[in-house]
């Protein structure tokens, strides 16, 4: 692997399944990198044929964007394999247009903005139950969750996820400001944490049970070919 | 019916198809589409149920009789259509497919129709139609269904409450309904399951069957489900989940018993998905573990098998089931409660 090759699938992990909330390296969305000079041509592969247009088309163009930022590249070309409707998402993307220009009479209202926000609302619910859930474990009680601040709080990969999304949803992560919000930023009060905390757990499960099936179909239509950069064995 | 440690089982395969998606009725799209199903099938079957894809893309009558009745357990199933005209010629499994069967073993089969609320008036009188002509008590919505430039509509379309009412009027009081990845307007969230809550709470006496259980979207439908009395749940693709990833399955079905309750989930193979001989005798097996994971779930007794297999949808449909094979006592499942705390916008 040359180095430029290694930036470019470092970026690449910083775009994520936005369903799904892992990085689309991890999940084996990407099938090809070829690197030519400033240019690199990308092409990614979804589960199935008939996946949601609009996320494969967040994905497609948040990948483009990610290979563009890497210093020294100034072309980037993202093709997206045996979808139905990888004609217009491709063309779309790389013209640099919308997901509306792509869908012209198909969409209405803003952007894909709002289903992007939903879904990080989504992911920072069950990356917060996660992170509930190993403190639950060592011990503390839903009362002592809610009055926790995020300064009390030890670094861990689960914490820093945590944060990442908690950032991208534009709340307060000062370490005065408590730990236990929900996705518009207030703080859950103490009566409300375990009803707060039993609906979140459902989100998880829902979302690591649609990973866990795209994961496998996957596997399935690609006959196990790992992805570029796919470091974990698939199920 | 299924027999197993003197418990017996009642069984209603509440999904069932008699697709036609061979070569010669299937353009480019109906090709993605049957792969995609078969891919659905080879992952999650036990590897001796996976069938060669010659046989999955038009599977014969014999074959139907044989995995559901003969060696499946099902005393009872239902046939829900999914017209998909646009990818398949003919139909992929239309009711008139269906009606075929239907009418060489009416003790075996229930069968449901459907309708498209893009055809307006003219489909209206069509549905009304064959309503009568097979004496329909359900239908089965694909809102994701294409229709020359449309990708999909909603229960809440002003266009759909007409059909609801002529259901209402006609005695068509179960309504399953199966989200798709496409719908207008595209940037939306094809999977969202907001418009079923409504069209609930407008139709308090219709039942609302969500296929899939709302997967991908399993905490939006379960959000409608505490709310509404009227919304059940269909467990065709959860289900086959038991046998590959059966840690995963037990969460999902944890979670369904303890927002629904064990009186509104309803057990489906979506056949020939998958066949309901396997999925039956794991589900019969399956213990709620004891770890922390799944302390909060209740313990899945042989009552509640019942009721999940065969005796909701039973109850749904007015199926004749024999007496020993009844529950004596009623459900033990939470009754409808108010919304949870946690906020989470839909």
């Amino acid at each position: 692997m040359t180095v430029d090759e290694a930036r470019i699938l470092g970026a690449l992990s910083g775009v994520r399944d936005p369903e799904l909330d892992e990085p689309i390296t991890e999940l084996g969305f990407v099938s090809n990198l070829e690197i030519e000079g400033e240019a690199v041509n990308i092409r990614l592969r979804l589960p199935t044929y008939f996946c949601a247009p609009n996320f494969a088309y967040l994905m497609v163009a948040d990948a483009r964007e990610a290979a563009l930022s890497v210093p020294g590249i100034g072309k980037a070309k993202v093709i997206l394999e045996e979808h139905y409707a990888s004609e217009e998402l491709n063309s779309g993307v790389n013209a640099g247009g919308g997901f509306d220009d792509a869908f012209p009479g198909e969409t209405e209202g803003p952007d894909l903005e709002e289903l992007r926000t939903i879904f990080r609302r989504k992911s920072f619910v069950s990356r917060q139950e996660r992170l509930c859930r190993t403190l639950l474990s060592e011990g503390r009680s839903p009362q002592e969750l809610a009055a926790m601040r995020l300064g009390e709080m030890a670094t861990s990969q689960d914490f820093e996820k945590y944060l990442e999304r908690r950032k991208e949803l534009g709340l307060d992560v000062s370490e005065e400001s408590p730990l236990v919000v929900d996705p518009d930023g207030n703080k859950v009060p103490e009566e409300a944490v375990i009803e707060h905390l039993r609906f979140a757990k459902t989100v998880r499960v829902s979302i690591e049970g649609n990973a866990g099936l795209c994961r496998g179909l996957l596997d399935v239509r690609y006959g196990g070919r790992r992805g570029v950069g796919q470091k974990e064995a698939m199920l | 019916m299924y027999e197993k440690d003197g418990e017996k089982y009642f069984v209603v395969d509440g999904h069932v198809h008699y697709w036609d998606a061979s070569p010669e009725n299937r353009n480019k799209y109906g090709e993605g589409f049957i792969n995609c199903f078969y891919d659905y099938h080879k992952n999650l079957s036990p590897e001796e149920w996976v069938w060669p894809k010659e046989k999955y893309d038009k599977y014969t009558e014999e074959d139907m009789m044989h995995d559901l009745f003969e060696t499946g357990y099902v005393d009872v199933a239902i046939f829900q259509p999914t017209y998909l005209t646009e990818f398949f010629p003919h139909g992929f499994n239309t009711t008139e497919q269906n009606a075929v069967l239907k009418e060489k073993y009416p003790d075996k089969f229930i069968l449901n129709g459907s309708f498209d609320p893009r055809e307006g008036v003219q489909g209206l009188e069509q549905f009304e139609e064959l309503v009568d002509k097979y004496d329909l008590k359900g239908v089965k919505l694909y809102t994701a269904e294409w229709k020359g430039d449309s990708r999909g509509w909603k229960l809440s379309d002003p266009s759909a409450t007409k059909y609801l009412e002529k259901c209402v009027e006609l005695g068509v009081k179960n309504i399953h309904v199966h989200k798709g990845p496409t719908i207008w307007p595209l940037n939306r969230d094809a999977f969202d399951v907001a418009d079923v809550d409504e069209a609930a709470s407008e139709f308090p006496d219709l039942n609302f069957i969500v296929e899939h259980v709302g997967l991908p979207r399993l905490e939006d439908f379960c959000w409608i489900g505490v709310q509404e009395p009227n919304v059940y749940g269909g467990l065709a693709v959860a289900i086959p989940f038991i046998h590959t990833r059966r840690h995963y399955f037990t969460q999902v079905i944890g979670e369904l018993l303890y927002w629904l309750g064990e009186d509104r989930l309803l057990f489906g193979s979506d056949y020939a998905i998958w066949s309901p001989k396997w999925l039956v005798e794991e589900f019969v097996d399956l213990q709620m573990p004891e770890s922390g994971e799944f302390e909060d779930f209740s313990e899945l007794t042989p009552e509640v098998k019942r009721k999940i297999l065969g005796l909701n949808a039973a109850k749904l449909y007015d199926i004749e089931v024999p007496e020993e094979l009844q529950v004596e006592h009623a459900g033990t499942g939470p009754a409808v409660t108010e919304k949870p705390a946690a906020d989470l916008p839909t």
